[in-house]
Parts: C-alpha cells; sequence; structure tokens
C-alpha cells in the first residue's frame, strides 16, 4: 500500500477554563505501519518545525499496558481496532484520503486538562477508598503456599485485574458510567479469598466514591465492553451488583 | 572522597540479618515528624513510599504520569524470581545468589546480591497476600517457569503481565495510606533538582506538569526510584516519557555515577520497520522456553527471505541454522540476554537476517505447538490424533502461555505467529549501571539513597531476566525501610525543613533559569531530533559491540550535539502551562550528558563483561573463541565518576569488588 495523506479534525483547548474547538490539520506521507501515535509525533513535529504548537495528548509505554493513552477516534474509544489501546493501532486501519476525527475522553467526571489530555483522578480516589486489601508491608506474612486458591478463581481474579484504568469504558458509556472500571477492581478482590475480609466495606466504600465522583449509572448497553482494551467483561458489573446487594443485606 | 560500600563484616549468610539486629531504630511517635520524599512510584517507589508511610513516616511520593500505576515497571511481562524451592528441583537462596552474581557476569556486590536472594521468597508472600493473582496449577499451588540463564524453575509470574499486576499490589498498598494522608501523592509532577542543606539531601524541586509551577518540597532524607537511563538511545523499550533527569541531577550535586557503560540489550523485541518508529516493544523472554531461534543457513535463502521471495515456511528443517542451539549446546535458546542479543547481531552482520531490514531472527513455536499438542492428545486419551487435531490443542496451550504476547506482536506486524515464525531482534532494555549506592542503598550524599534500576547495585554488568522486578521489590518493601530508619535516628530532633532558605532560593532559581533558556531560545530544531541524532551515535558506537575508536568518536560527536543543541533547540508555548516539549528538552538536555559519560565508562573498561562488550577483549583460541573476554586482574571494580563540570572531566572512583564467596569463572553456557 502506498504512503497515506489525511485530513486530522482534531480538539484544541488551551487548558481547563478555556473554551475549545476543532481544527483542522493535515499530514502527509503516512505509512501503514506507523502506529497512530506515531502519526501524532509526525503531526507535531510538523507543527513545532512551523512554529505552531503542538498537540498535548496523553501516552507513555507505547505497548499498550500503561493506560496513559486516552484519544476518542471516529467515535470510538482508542479507535476502530479492537482489543487494544490507542498506542496500540496502526494506520493500517485507515485509507489515503480519510479524515480522522480525533477527540479527548468525554465525560464530566474527566475534566480536559489540555487538547487530549484529561483529568482522571476520580479513578484515584475510586481505588483510595477501597481498593486495596489492608495487609501491611512488612514481609511478615504467611507462606505465600499456605492458601491453596483454585486455578479457576485466580485465573478469574487475574482477568479481572487485567484492567489498566485507561477510562476507554467511562468514555464509551452513553451515561460515562464507571461500573466496568470499579466492577473489575471489585472483582478481582471478591474473586480471592484474601479479598473477603473487608469486601463489604469495600464495595460499600468504592461504589459510594464512584457516585460521588459524578459518573453515571450503567443502564446495560455494553459499549464499554466492546471498547475496553483488555476485554474486561460485563461480568464484572453484575458480581459487583450482587457484592453490593450482599454487602447492603448485610449492613 | 573514598568510596566505602559499608558492608557489614561477617559471613555473607548472617550479614542482613545481624545488620537488622544492631541498627537504630525510630520509635513510632518519632517517625510522625519525620518526612520523606519518594520520587518515581515503580516497583521500588511504589512499594518504598507504601511500607515507609505504613511505618509511620509521613511521605511525599512524585510521578510525571497522572497515577502512580503508570510507572513503566508496568510494562514487565515475564515473571519475579525468588527462592522458594516450591518446584523442588534444588534451588535455594545460595543458587539465586550464584545464579545472579554469575549472571551479572561477576560484577556486582556480593552482599547486596545475598540480601536480595534472603529477601526474595517474602516478596511472593507479599504479593499474595496483597492478592495479585499470580499464576497457579491445578491444586490449588503457586506455578512457575524457568527463565534464561539459570537451571531451575524460580519465576513466578502472572499471565505475560507480571509488571502491572506487581505494581497495582504496590500501588495498592499505596493507596491505602494515601487514604489515610500518611502518603502525600504528587501526580503529574516531575522532579528538576535535588536540595542539599549542610551537605545533606533535604528537599526537591519539582515543577507541577499542568500548571508549569515550580514548587518547592523538603524532607529529611530523599529517595531516587526514577529508573534507568535506556532511552539515552532515543529507542528503547521504555516509555517515552522515561528519563535520567532526577538520577542525572542529583550526580551533578554529588552522588557518584556507576557503570554507566553497563546496559541490556534484550534479544526477543519486535524488529524496527521505518524511521517513524518512536519506541520499540519487547515480547518477553520466557517465550525463550517454548520458542526456537534460528535464521536460514544458506545465504541466498536469507536473501530471498529479505526480498519477499521465500516464506519462512518455506525452508526446509536442514537448511535452517538454530545457531543458539548450535553454540551453546548446553543452553541453547535460554542462554542469558547479552549472550543471545550478541549472536543476533552476529548472524545478522553476516547477512543473514530475515526482514527487508536484515535485522531480525525468526523465533519459532511451532515444535512447541507439535510437542503440547501431542501431550495433550495422550492426556486426554486421544488416539492416533491427527496432525490438525496435535495442532489445535497444542495452539490452545501457547496461547494459554502466551497469548497476549502472540496478540500484540501480531497488532504491530500485522503477521498470525502461530502460523508464521515471529521475528525479533535485540533492542535496549535496561541499564544495570546507576548511581552509586553503599549497603544501606544511599548515595554519595548523605540522606539521598537510590533504589530500583536507578541504582547500579545488584546486576553486575548483565541482569537475569525476572530479576529487575525483585530487586525493585526487595529495595522497596524490605531493604530501604532498615536502613533509611538507621540514618533517620539521628534526625528525630531536626523539626520541620524550612523551604524559605538561601538553598532552596539558588537551586530554585537554578531550575527556572534553564526552563527560561528553553522558552526564549528559538532556535531551528526540535527537541526530537536532538534525540533521534544521540540515538544514532549511541546504537552505532556505544550498542552491542564497542571498540575504542568508535567511543572516542562517540564522545566527541555527542559533545558536538549537545553543543548545537543548546544553540539551535526549540520549545514552543510558555513555561506556565503544560508543555510536553518542554519537559522533553529538559529531559534530552540531560541524557546529552549522561550519554557522553557512558561512552567514556565503555572507553575506559577495556574488558568484555556482560552487557558491555569490547571487539579488543575476545577469546583467541580453544572452545571458547570469540566469546568475551572478562579481564579480573584489571577489572574487578565498580567505576563511579564523579561530576567535575564536564561529562569528559569526571573523575574514577574505584570501589574494588571482593569476590569470597563464589570463586570467579569466565562464564560459559557451552
Amino acid at each position: 500500500m502506498d504512503n497515506m495523506n489525511l485530513t486530522l479534525k482534531i480538539w484544541r483547548q488551551k487548558d481547563q477554563s478555556s473554551k475549545g474547538q476543532m481544527v483542522d490539520y493535515k499530514v502527509t506521507d503516512i505509512s501503514e505501519h506507523m502506529s497512530f501515535l506515531e502519526m501524532m509525533d509526525v503531526l507535531n513535529e510538523q507543527l513545532v518545525n512551523s512554529g505552531e504548537e503542538p498537540v498535548a495528548f496523553d501516552h507513555d509505554c507505547r505497548e499498550g499496558i500503561c493506560g496513559m493513552c486516552s484519544l476518542y477516534i471516529n467515535g470510538e474509544a482508542h479507535g476502530p481496532d479492537r482489543g487494544i489501546t490507542t498506542c496500540q493501532l496502526h494506520m493500517r486501519m485507515f485509507n489515503d484520503g480519510d479524515t480522522i476525527t480525533i477527540e479527548p475522553w468525554r465525560a464530566a467526571a474527566f475534566p480536559v486538562i489540555k487538547d487530549l489530555v484529561v483529568d482522571r483522578m476520580a479513578f484515584e480516589r475510586i481505588q483510595q477508598a477501597g481498593g486495596y486489601i489492608s495487609v501491611n508491608t512488612s514481609g511478615n506474612t504467611q507462606d505465600a503456599n499456605s492458601l491453596p486458591i483454585s486455578k479457576i478463581a485466580a485465573d478469574e481474579a487475574m482477568d479481572a485485574a487485567a484492567c489498566i484504568g485507561c477510562g476507554a469504558c467511562v468514555a464509551s458509556c452513553k451515561n460515562s458510567s464507571a461500573m466496568l472500571f470499579v466492577g473489575a477492581k471489585v472483582s478481582q478482590y471478591a474473586l480471592l479469598p484474601q479479598g473477603q475480609v473487608e469486601a463489604t466495606e469495600r464495595v460499600k466504600n468504592m461504589v459510594a466514591q464512584m457516585d460521588l465522583e459524578g459518573f453515571g449509572n450503567c443502564t446495560n448497553t455494553g459499549a464499554c465492553e466492546v471498547e475496553c482494551p483488555k476485554g474486561i467483561s460485563l461480568d464484572n458489573i453484575a458480581r459487583m451488583n450482587r457484592e453490593f446487594m450482599k454487602a447492603n443485606v448485610k449492613g | 572522597m573514598a568510596l566505602d560500600s559499608k558492608v557489614p563484616e561477617g559471613p555473607i549468610k548472617d550479614k542482613w540479618t545481624d545488620y537488622k539486629n544492631h541498627i537504630d531504630l525510630v520509635n513510632p511517635a518519632n517517625k510522625r515528624n519525620i518526612d520523606i520524599i519518594v520520587v518515581g512510584t515503580g516497583l521500588a517507589g511504589g512499594s518504598a513510599a507504601a511500607t515507609l508511610a505504613e511505618l509511620g513516616y509521613n511521605v511525599k511520593a512524585f510521578a510525571y504520569q497522572d497515577s502512580p500505576r503508570r510507572a513503566h515497571s508496568i510494562a514487565a511481562q515475564g515473571g519475579i524470581n525468588a527462592a522458594k524451592n516450591y518446584q523442588g528441583d534444588g534451588d535455594s537462596n545460595y543458587r539465586l545468589f550464584y545464579d545472579t552474581v554469575k549472571g551479572g557476569d561477576y560484577r556486582s556486590r556480593e552482599a547486596n546480591v545475598h540480601r536480595l536472594a534472603e529477601v526474595s521468597g517474602n516478596i511472593i508472600d507479599q504479593c499474595v497476600a496483597q492478592g495479585v493473582p499470580f499464576a497457579r496449577d491445578y491444586g490449588g499451588l503457586l506455578d512457575n517457569r524457568s527463565f534464561g540463564g539459570v537451571l531451575v524453575s524460580r519465576t513466578f509470574y502472572a499471565k505475560g503481565q507480571t509488571g502491572q499486576q506487581l505494581l497495582l499490589g504496590a500501588y495498592s498498598a499505596m493507596n491505602r495510606q494515601i487514604a489515610r494522608g500518611k502518603i502525600e501523592m504528587f501526580n503529574r509532577h516531575e522532579m528538576l533538582d535535588v536540595v542539599k542543606v549542610g551537605g545533606k539531601a533535604r528537599g526537591i524541586i519539582a515543577r507541577n506538569l499542568i500548571t508549569g509551577e515550580i514548587e518547592r518540597h523538603s524532607a529529611h532524607a530523599v529517595v531516587i526510584a526514577t529508573g534507568g537511563y535506556g532511552n539515552v538511545y532515543f529507542l528503547s523499550t521504555n516509555a517515552m516519557g522515561s528519563n535520567a533527569t532526577a538520577a542525572w541531577k542529583i550526580h551533578k550535586k554529588g552522588a557518584y555515577f556507576a557503570n554507566p557503560c553497563y546496559t541490556q540489550i534484550h534479544p526477543t523485541c519486535i524488529p524496527r520497520s521505518g524511521d517513524y518508529q518512536s519506541k520499540l516493544t519487547l515480547m518477553s523472554e520466557s517465550l525463550r522456553n517454548d520458542g526456537r531461534i534460528w535464521v536460514p543457513a544458506k545465504l541466498e535463502d536469507a536473501k530471498a527471505i529479505q526480498q519477499g521471495k521465500l516464506k519462512p515456511t518455506d525452508i526446509a528443517e536442514a537448511d535452517r541454522d538454530y545457531y543458539l542451539e548450535r553454540r551453546y549446546p548446553a543452553f541453547g535458546n535460554l542462554v542469558p540476554r547479552d549472550v543471545a542479543s550478541r549472536a543476533a547481531k552476529e548472524r545478522c552482520d553476516a547477512g543473514y537476517g530475515v526482514n527487508a531490514t536484515g535485522e531480525a531472527v525468526y523465533l519459532d513455536f511451532a515444535f512447541a505447538i507439535d510437542r503440547y499438542g501431542k501431550e495433550q492428545a495422550k492426556i486426554h486419551g486421544i488416539k492416533d490424533a491427527s496432525a490438525a487435531k496435535i495442532y489445535e490443542l497444542g495452539q490452545a496451550i501457547v496461547e494459554a502461555k502466551y497469548g497476549n504476547l502472540f496478540q500484540m506482536y501480531e497488532k504491530i506486524v500485522d503477521e498470525n505467529p502461530y502460523k508464521t515464525p515471529m521475528m525479533i531482534y535485540p533492542a535496549t532494555h535496561y541499564t544495570m549501571g546507576g548511581v552509586w549506592v553503599d549497603y544501606n542503598l544511599m548515595t554519595t550524599v548523605e540522606g539521598l539513597y537510590c533504589i530500583g534500576e536507578a541504582n547500579f547495585s545488584d546486576h553486575g554488568a548483565n541482569r537475569l531476566g525476572a530479576s529487575a522486578l525483585m530487586q525493585g521489590l526487595a529495595d522497596g518493601y524490605f531493604v530501604l525501610p532498615y536502613t533509611i530508619g538507621d540514618y533517620l535516628s539521628h534526625d528525630i530532633r531536626t523539626g520541620k525543613i524550612p523551604t524559605d532558605t538561601p538553598e532552596f532560593d539558588a537551586v530554585e532559581k537554578e531550575v527556572k533559569d534553564r526552563i527560561d533558556f528553553f522558552i526564549n531560545n528559538k532556535g531551528t530544531k526540535s527537541v526530537d531530533y536532538f534525540h533521534k541524532r544521540l540515538g544514532k551515535v549511541m546504537w552505532d558506537k556505544v550498542g552491542m559491540s564497542r571498540n575504542a575508536k568508535g567511543l572516542t568518536e562517540a564522545m566527541a560527536e555527542i559533545k558536538a550535539i549537545r553543543e548545537e543543541f543548546w544553540k539551535e533547540v526549540k520549545v514552543p508555548g510558555t513555561a506556565n502551562e503544560m508543555n510536553p516539549e518542554l519537559e522533553k528538552a529538559g529531559r534530552v538536555a540531560d541524557f546529552l550528558e549522561l550519554g557522553e559519560l557512558f561512552a567514556k565508562d565503555a572507553l575506559n573498561r577495556e574488558e568484555s563483561c556482560g552487557g558491555h562488550f569490547r571487539e579488543e577483549s575476545v577469546e583467541l583460541d580453544g572452545e571458547q573463541k570469540g566469546e568475551a573476554k572478562r579481564d579480573d586482574v584489571n577489572y574487578a571494580y565498580v567505576a563511579a565518576w564523579e561530576y567535575k563540570g564536564e561529562p569528559a572531566d569526571a573523575v574514577l572512583h574505584k570501589e574494588e569488588l571482593e569476590f569470597k564467596d563464589i570463586e570467579l569463572k569466565q562464564r560459559s553456557y557451552k
């Protein structure tokens, strides 16, 4: 395939208090083997060289695990491919002459900091509310093998723990709900015996914080699961709901 | 200043225990009056911050990302070593100690490595208690895999994302302390310098990356846990933001920098595809457990593959060169990383590379799929299983083990690695060198500590797979919390450190002046332009294979790039806003100095050891002909460099390494 020429429509916003707008840019000679963010690098190099301010976007590991990158591309979180983050999206998913719309995550709980960078501190506060097991870190715990855990439970906990906290679920949800994220975090601990001791308090506190942050409700649309780069399953939301009901029955 | 490693007396197996029994402690009430700054929140910084806070100290933690969970430890895939001997295959603390010293090519400090091995088992206990979902067998006990350079299975793992799960464990411990108010977390903040008062580290100057505000933070001790300097090569497996600024800034303020030339070039990375490439992606070397590495045995076949005329599956078994199995029959595909990387470079330099750039070798899973398939057929009692059935059963096992790595590969390269061999090539991955620390993990500046990849101590000249996670967590959970207490026990009457002092004024001014310079310079070239040029010099002349001529040239070339950078660099925007170009400018300015010291260190070390290969120092004959040749008579020392204004003027201090418990041997994996 020959290299591509593309039109980019990108959200530009100076800072949190300024009003933003979509701005058009052209990039040329883009290889299909480039990653999406390498294409953004090309644009930014072009902007720097022409004396304009480059586009700010979050990114770090560029291998799909840190959860930093967060672009809403052509109306989809992390763009048109599935099971990947924006940094793993490759330009072979696009065609010469395409116009690509690039926006930040849109959610009341994720205010824009600059251009495509959003503030995800709400996720931090939810985890601080209970996303841990209260063991001390002295190392004087029991031997790791003194507590057998069924392989199935360990594997399921691992699947829930695969969440990278990027926020694509919130951005994809028409209600800006964080249920998939919180469900995954609650589930990891709910599935393991170590997590049982504090299960009641954990789910209540995390859900309360989630509500406080202004995330919306879940209406079972399932867009979050489709756009999740790590394939976090809707089962986690169901499990969280069960945990939450159990916790409320216990009081 | 003479280097004092402060290694305790006594037999090696008792040193750490005796040390802990005799250090000064700080009582809980006094801990509340002591502040500690931790910079970096990866495995080392995260676990240290959580543990220090839990002990009762007031911790201020800093990360340039928007969450501690995003530090690049998150990307470690394969696993974490611990001498649990759950497999009953003869493992012990001593063996882990021995393997690490040997793997490090006898250039690490024995006492530190032994301590690392001693606490390794505790790490696993700790992480399981935190809810880290390690892989388990059907009996519900923890599973292990084997890793390069060793003969036992001691690696614990969580699918292909062990680093993420361990970091989430440390992060959850941090969250618990953040909620209690014992850790004050500064996300999106970057440390730009350290502040010394009366010779002791007493604070830092940091920039708020959202507002651009320059902040002063004081503490009784400062801990640097900011990772390695692999991005000096521009292309590496590090995160885009990974940088050496904190480590380099403390070096310029008096911390010696040790063994910068010890860099690990990881053998199993996805090859480069073009000039636009921004980073390289590593695939866990656990893949080498089941993958076989080869190139075509005939040059004409290699040429045809490079031109796209032949596929790997077209090459007959007899025409393949499994060069690691050929050269190193005892370890085969599981030789240590430096050996595997150089062997790949040797084949590719000879013209046998297997992609368009000629810089790639195959990693083939066809045999593993077949082997596992037959095993599964037997387990499930399937008689006379068809080839297709065997393939299906085998693929399922390979998928369960490496599924996410295969998916990652396919997304990047657009080829299915179950059907066709993967292509791999070495890439810069980890830096064994770093800030010099003593047994207490303290640098040559009092009250200034350095842990994890940022320090130099445990891996010698080469790190074994699955040992980085072990060292980061050992330092943070189990070593630093003891050693720093011994130091802070003398600070219980000091009181809060004020920030409105001339010392803070002076350092803040330096930081602000530099930022103003960048903003006002109005040069002609972007930061990346200079970073890429530096990276090319480093890769070509200070990469996998080095010689005196190239290193001398590299020093001059890096100096020239640095001088041009300060004249011509262009940073758009202002200082008082989120400004990623400004952040990069500061980091690249530091890499442009570090790179020169790196080359100087490599030039000084006229031996081949671990990740440092000098073409002048190879075995000339015998079974080991052409292999790296170490020089224990002249170079069994740690090279710790003192800053003197220009990297080229750095002064060498030697810490002679003593090996009382392990006999120095030439490494052989034959």
